[in-house]
């Protein structure tokens, strides 16, 4: 079921958390909304939920007005950050409970909920923990069964804040490829809220990203990694580091270096200039934008090597992908030139 | 091998690397001893001058057997009724912000720092049949003051802040987001709080409720100004021991004693067991 956020705004107090926010995910769509703490994703996916009433704005899922509706009539599966399962009951008593507290006539049998938690556990991979209570699961596994939970009530929606915020790093990179999977075999449409942006890019249909309670930019993971639409998404993606310079006449000027726009269009004056490792390669003298730059320090950023490499005076080091086979030491002077030129106004 | 050796000795489990543990357990075991565990012994002994024998004669004279039973099962109903009463205070004062909550939060602990006396003969002021709410019972002809009712009102009143200040921290602490969990998976708000939320506070209920117990059975203060105390009616047990001191009768002071430390014991760690039991359940954090 397609779900539709139609000019959100939520304030708290003085506080705007959310401005005239649109996002519109279709349905059996799996979207991720990014951003950095306090940009207000965990507020709108809460507002989806029925959790927080927005000050200004619709809800509609399925394309029916549901910011009225409250939040036990959505039918939304919601998974919390912290998981917040039920500690006195059973992983099996957890992931019954939105059968259990259903009126008598819309109650499945006994039987029905059993085969149907056995069917989840299969699902989530957790076969035989039924019994098992809360405390004496790993993080993971808590994950999974608050998964589990949320899609016992077969919602229309899925909404996932952080779904893997409180894992470590390796439990993290295989739940990812699982979750995309169970989102193949259930089709659910899928709204999860994250900070971290491999995540995003690597599992998201399309990716939707938040600044101060703005939404940026919406697009699928190679538009927005190819393409920033703001210069906060250029600087937020891909490791970039900004670099201040001046633009003028279809010129920008980094420091002592004029680097030619090359038919981007940009007002004249200051501009900000992101640079991600793999848009320096190594070039030869005298080459158009080349730049003369000092390799600071060479480091080991997993498979690739990569070269801290100092542009000019009063500009912040930039880093630099190397090939496989650069013979390059810290204190050379090396030539460099920029793949392409993201530059921003202001 | 001097490892197997070892493993045959009794030792205390390693607690941690870090320092501090004989200190404290030192100093936990003397001033246990020093506070509880000597008096209490003096007392058994005294009471065993009796013979077993003449301790069972003293529990189950006539007279010992009523007080028994009305201490300890008005105390039972007392600490009962202030589980749910004391539950829905100490869930006002922390859910809801309204004004003079800190000073209502302030009187709850009234019951703790008043003279027990002091309570007593207000109580007694009021429910009286002359007083301002023994006044309007009179005509529907129930009477508090004098009768085991007022006993009752009186190990209400001394027994409430015990539930409100255990349940009060957990109630605080409960993770908001399982309630929200439980709105998202189609519970109505009484679902929630049937399900979810009373369960998570049945230990500090509990534990609420067996420390008002053990106040209201051994309270005597507040109760001997409202019970009329009249022998088979309402007498309680701590009097009867004051009249047998009164007496110089001693030994029988000391039986009495004896067989109600012993109920109370009994029936704490029955509760204690509750406990470990629900903890078990829930695990710790």
């Amino acid at each position: 079921m397609e779900i539709r956020a139609e000019a959100i705004t939520k304030r708290f107090g003085e506080a705007t958390v959310l401005a005239d926010v649109d996002v519109h995910v279709h349905a059996g769509e799996l979207v991720a909304l990014l951003g950095p703490s306090g940009s207000g994703k965990t507020t709108l996916l809460r507002i989806f939920a029925g959790l927080e009433q927005p000050s200004a704005g619709r809800i509609l899922l399925g394309g029916e007005d549901a910011t009225q509706v409250p939040v036990q009539a959505r039918g939304v599966g919601f998974m919390f950050q912290h998981y917040a399962l039920f500690r006195h009951l059973t992983v099996a008593e957890n992931i019954a409970y939105g059968l259990k507290v259903r009126p008598r006539a819309s109650r499945p049998s006994n039987a029905a909920i059993r085969a149907r938690v056995t069917e989840l556990l299969d699902l989530v991979q957790l076969p035989g923990l039924e019994r098992r209570y809360p405390a004496q699961l790993s993080g993971g596994q808590r994950q999974r069964v608050a998964l589990a939970r949320a899609l016992a009530v077969d919602p229309k929606v899925l909404l996932l804040d952080e779904p893997f915020g409180a894992l470590d790093a390796q439990v993290r990179r295989d739940l990812r490829r699982w979750l995309r999977d169970i989102h193949e075999r259930t089709g659910h449409t899928t709204l999860f809220v994250t900070h971290d942006q491999d995540e995003a890019l690597e599992i998201a249909d399309r990716v939707a990203i938040l600044d101060q309670g703005r939404l940026e930019q919406i697009g699928t993971p190679d538009e927005i990694y190819e393409h920033p639409a703001t210069a906060f998404v250029a600087g937020f993606i891909g490791e970039a580091t900004r670099l201040p310079v001046e633009a003028r006449g279809g010129v920008v000027r980094l420091g002592p270096h004029a680097l030619a726009l090359n038919g981007t269009r940009l007002a004249d004056g200051p501009a900000s200039l992101f640079v991600r490792p793999r848009d320096l390669v190594l070039a030869d003298d005298g080459k158009a934008n080349a730049l003369p730059a000092n390799v600071v320090a060479v480091r080991r950023a997993g498979p690739a090597r990569r070269a801290e490499l100092h542009l000019g005076e009063g500009l912040p080091t930039v880093e630099m992908e190397l090939p496989a086979d650069a013979v390059i030491g810290k204190g050379d002077v090396v030539q460099v030139a920029l793949t392409r030129l993201r530059v921003f106004g202001g | 091998m001097s490892l197997a050796t070892h493993a045959t000795t009794f030792r205390f489990r390693q607690p941690s690397a870090l320092p501090g543990f004989g200190l404290t357990f030192g100093f936990a075991v003397t001033y246990l001893s020093l506070i509880v565990l000597i008096p209490l012994g003096v007392l058994v002994a005294r009471a065993s001058g009796l013979g077993l024998e003449g301790l069972w004669q003293t529990a189950t004279s006539p007279r010992v057997l009523a007080a028994l039973k009305l201490s300890f099962g008005v105390s039972f109903a007392a600490a009962a009724v202030n589980a749910v009463a004391g539950l829905v205070v100490a869930w006002v004062l922390t859910r809801y912000a309204f004004p003079g909550r800190r000073l209502l939060d302030a009187i709850v602990d009234l019951p703790f720092a008043l003279p027990t006396a002091v309570a007593g003969i207000a109580l007694t002021a009021i429910y009286a049949p002359n007083g301002w709410i023994g006044g309007l019972l009179a005509p529907l002809g129930v009477k508090v003051a004098y009768t085991p009712l007022g006993i009752f009102v009186a190990l209400v009143f001394i027994s409430l802040p015990f539930v409100v200040r255990t349940v009060q921290p957990v109630l605080a602490d409960l993770d908001r987001e399982i309630e929200e969990a439980s709105a998202t998976l189609g519970a109505s708000r009484a679902q929630t709080v049937l399900r979810v939320i009373l369960p998570s506070l049945l230990p500090a209920v509990l534990t609420g409720f067996a420390l008002a117990f053990g106040r209201a059975v051994g309270e005597y203060g507040s109760v001997i100004f409202i019970a009329g105390n009249m022998p088979f009616v309402s007498e309680i047990a701590p009097l009867l021991i004051v009249i047998q001191l009164e007496e110089f009768n001693y030994a029988g002071a000391t039986a009495i004693a004896t067989i109600m430390l012993a109920i109370a014991f009994v029936s704490l760690l029955a509760i204690n067991l509750i406990q470990a039991w629900s903890r078990r359940r829930f695990g710790h954090v």
